[in-house]
């Protein structure tokens, strides 16, 4: 079992946000940098597979050279190799990053069994990166899953939907993305951090495009200046509630 | 003149799809809306009286349930013969995942989450990111307009009239219904109100203390006839089911009241929540960051504040 799992270096942002002076970009200067939650768990899952299986897992991003940085920590969970699409730093629109990862995926040598991206990416939300790939390289995906098994050449994914489980499957090699949820992602071990330094990234440069989804500026969000009106201390407070409640027509 | 993807759930629509129709009609005075699947002509009367003046109900043998490229490829089809300027869709996972495969079937651009669209050329959007914290404007260079409408940034209205029904062959190839629902099994519990369709929301955080702890929450939940919802950490630490997360990672609610008990408020869950109505927080910490974000806010012990809540409801209607 081939697994590729493709990642993105993000920004950890707390609870509130500041821009670049051009507007263009979060401000980075005072934060830490990981990768999308679901992406975690995409990892681990890769991991999950080949200690069960057998056969490789290799990591693909494309982003800044500090992306190392990311890849090398995702390393150390326990892929074997790892892929940078180097870009000059600025935000590719997803079909330019479409279009690099599909071209890093058919020169590999390796013909993976399993592709997997996480849900979707902290940052830019565009919902649309692994269905570009799925279509380029013309296999099948099965997005937002919960739960996977693999099992005589086939996928078997469950994506929660409303309060139900939507059951899905599809031959491999396929395209699969996941959620928070899948599992847990494990800790990196001391042993696995050390080798992680010796394990090959192969650094490519990636042509960048035109952007077709042009961004121009970004701004943060309003921030609701209301801040809440204390009803009260404890069981005290119950009745100023009760009230609430009937204002609202929660309760008649 | 705009096509909206209208969603349906075996027949039901998607309480989004109607913002989105109602999104759409800023934008141009003729609408028409396509469904996927023939149980999708049930919604019919309910997309007309949202402004819609056709309905493309896109069958094929092979369409028997949700099958998100074989949406792509009906939107495809139908786009190709009658030409319209935008493709609209609600932001919700499946809206942005049929629009995806529309996008990459035509190798055209797409922008998801859009809190505002202007067609033009270029066409002009704002996008949310960052779990809507931070907005995006951007230029869209295609002819095609493919965007997804950001959930409840629209409140939704109807304006009267009827939709014509007409069939539309999807034409699908093999490969658009390899993936598809082939089953569906019960998650939640209680198999009440979905949070999608719920008006009151009792969620309980890491304050809750454990799986015992949401009786009280359930109970609640009940006499006001909505549903038990969580953060992350519940779902994680295996409390309650994925179901029931709220959240950028989870569901993103709009009830008319959301009561948070013992959320402190990560910024991936106000995500979640915070297009609610009315947010009450019960809460012993009294910086608790979801403050930010309520209206209201009890501080003091969930564990106690919530039977004396439920005892004085009961009390009150005798």
């Amino acid at each position: 079992m081939d697994v590729l799992v493709c990642l993105k270096r993000v920004p950890i942002a707390g609870g509130t946000f500041l821009l670049t002076p051009d507007n263009r970009d979060v401000e980075t200067k005072h934060l830490g940098f990981g990768i999308s939650p679901h992406e975690e768990n995409a990892v681990e899952a890769g991991v999950q597979l080949v200690e069960q299986m057998g056969g490789s897992l290799t990591l693909l991003t494309l982003g800044p050279t500090d992306a190392e940085e990311q890849l090398r920590s995702q390393l150390a969970i326990g892929a074997s190799r790892a892929i940078l699409l180097e870009t000059d730093g600025q935000d590719w629109d997803p079909q330019a990053t479409a279009a690099a990862l599909v071209n890093a995926i058919n020169a590999e040598e390796t013909k993976f069994d399993l592709i997997l991206f996480g849900a979707e990416s902290a940052d830019s939300a565009g919902y649309q990166i692994h269905i570009r790939v799925a279509h380029a390289l013309n296999r099948p995906i099965i997005t937002n899953i919960k739960a996977m098994t693999i099992s005589d050449g086939t996928v078997k994914g469950e994506r929660v939907v409303g309060s139900e489980r939507e059951l899905y499957e599809a031959p491999l090699p396929a395209i699969v993305t996941v959620r928070d949820g899948l599992n847990i992602p494990r800790y990196p071990s001391v042993p696995g951090r050390i080798q992680s330094r010796k394990k090959p990234v192969d650094i490519k440069k990636a042509e960048p495009r035109v952007p077709k989804l042009e961004k121009l500026h970004l701004t943060l969000a309003p921030s609701k200046s209301k801040s809440a009106e204390i009803l009260g201390q404890g069981e005290a407070a119950v009745p100023a509630l009760i009230e609430v409640l009937k204002q609202i027509g929660v309760l008649a | 003149m705009i096509l909206v993807l209208v969603d349906h759930d075996r027949g039901v629509i998607d309480p989004l799809s109607l913002r989105a129709l109602t999104a759409a009609r800023k934008l141009s005075g003729d609408i028409q809306a396509i469904v996927i699947g023939k149980e999708g002509a049930k919604v019919a009367a309910e997309v007309g009286e949202y402004g819609a003046k056709t309905l493309y109900v896109a069958t094929h043998p092979e369409l028997t349930d949700y099958a998100p490229m074989a949406s792509g490829r009906a939107l495809f089809e139908l786009v190709k013969e009658i030409k319209p300027e935008a493709v609209i869709a609600a932001g919700s996972p499946r809206g942005n995942e049929q629009l995806a495969h529309l996008a990459a079937f035509m190798d055209l651009p797409m922008a998801a989450e859009c809190s505002s669209i202007k067609i033009g050329t270029p066409h002009e959007v704002t996008r949310a990111r960052w779990a809507a914290n931070i907005f995006e404007d951007a230029l869209v260079h295609s002819d095609l307009l493919i965007a997804s409408v950001i959930a409840f940034s629209v409140e939704p209205e109807p304006v009267g009239g009827s939709a014509e029904v007409k069939e539309f062959d999807a034409k699908l190839e093999a490969a658009d219904t390899l993936v598809k629902v082939l089953g569906r099994a019960s998650e939640s519990k209680g198999g009440g109100v979905s949070l999608t369709d719920a008006k009151v929301i009792v969620s309980g955080g890491r304050g809750v203390g454990g799986p015992e702890g949401f009786g009280i929450l359930e109970e609640l939940a009940g006499l006001l006839e909505g549903t038990v919802g969580c953060s992350r950490v519940v779902t994680s630490s295996g409390w309650r089911p994925h179901a029931e997360q709220v959240g950028q990672t989870g569901t993103k609610v709009a009830p008319d009241l959301y009561l948070a008990c013992g959320i402190s408020g990560a910024m991936q869950h106000i995500a979640g929540c915070k297009n609610s109505k009315t947010i009450v927080v019960i809460n012993t910490d009294p910086e608790a960051p979801i403050l930010a974000y309520a209206d209201y806010a009890i501080i003091g012990d969930l564990h106690k504040v919530i039977p004396a809540l439920t005892a004085a409801i009961r009390a009150a209607r005798g």
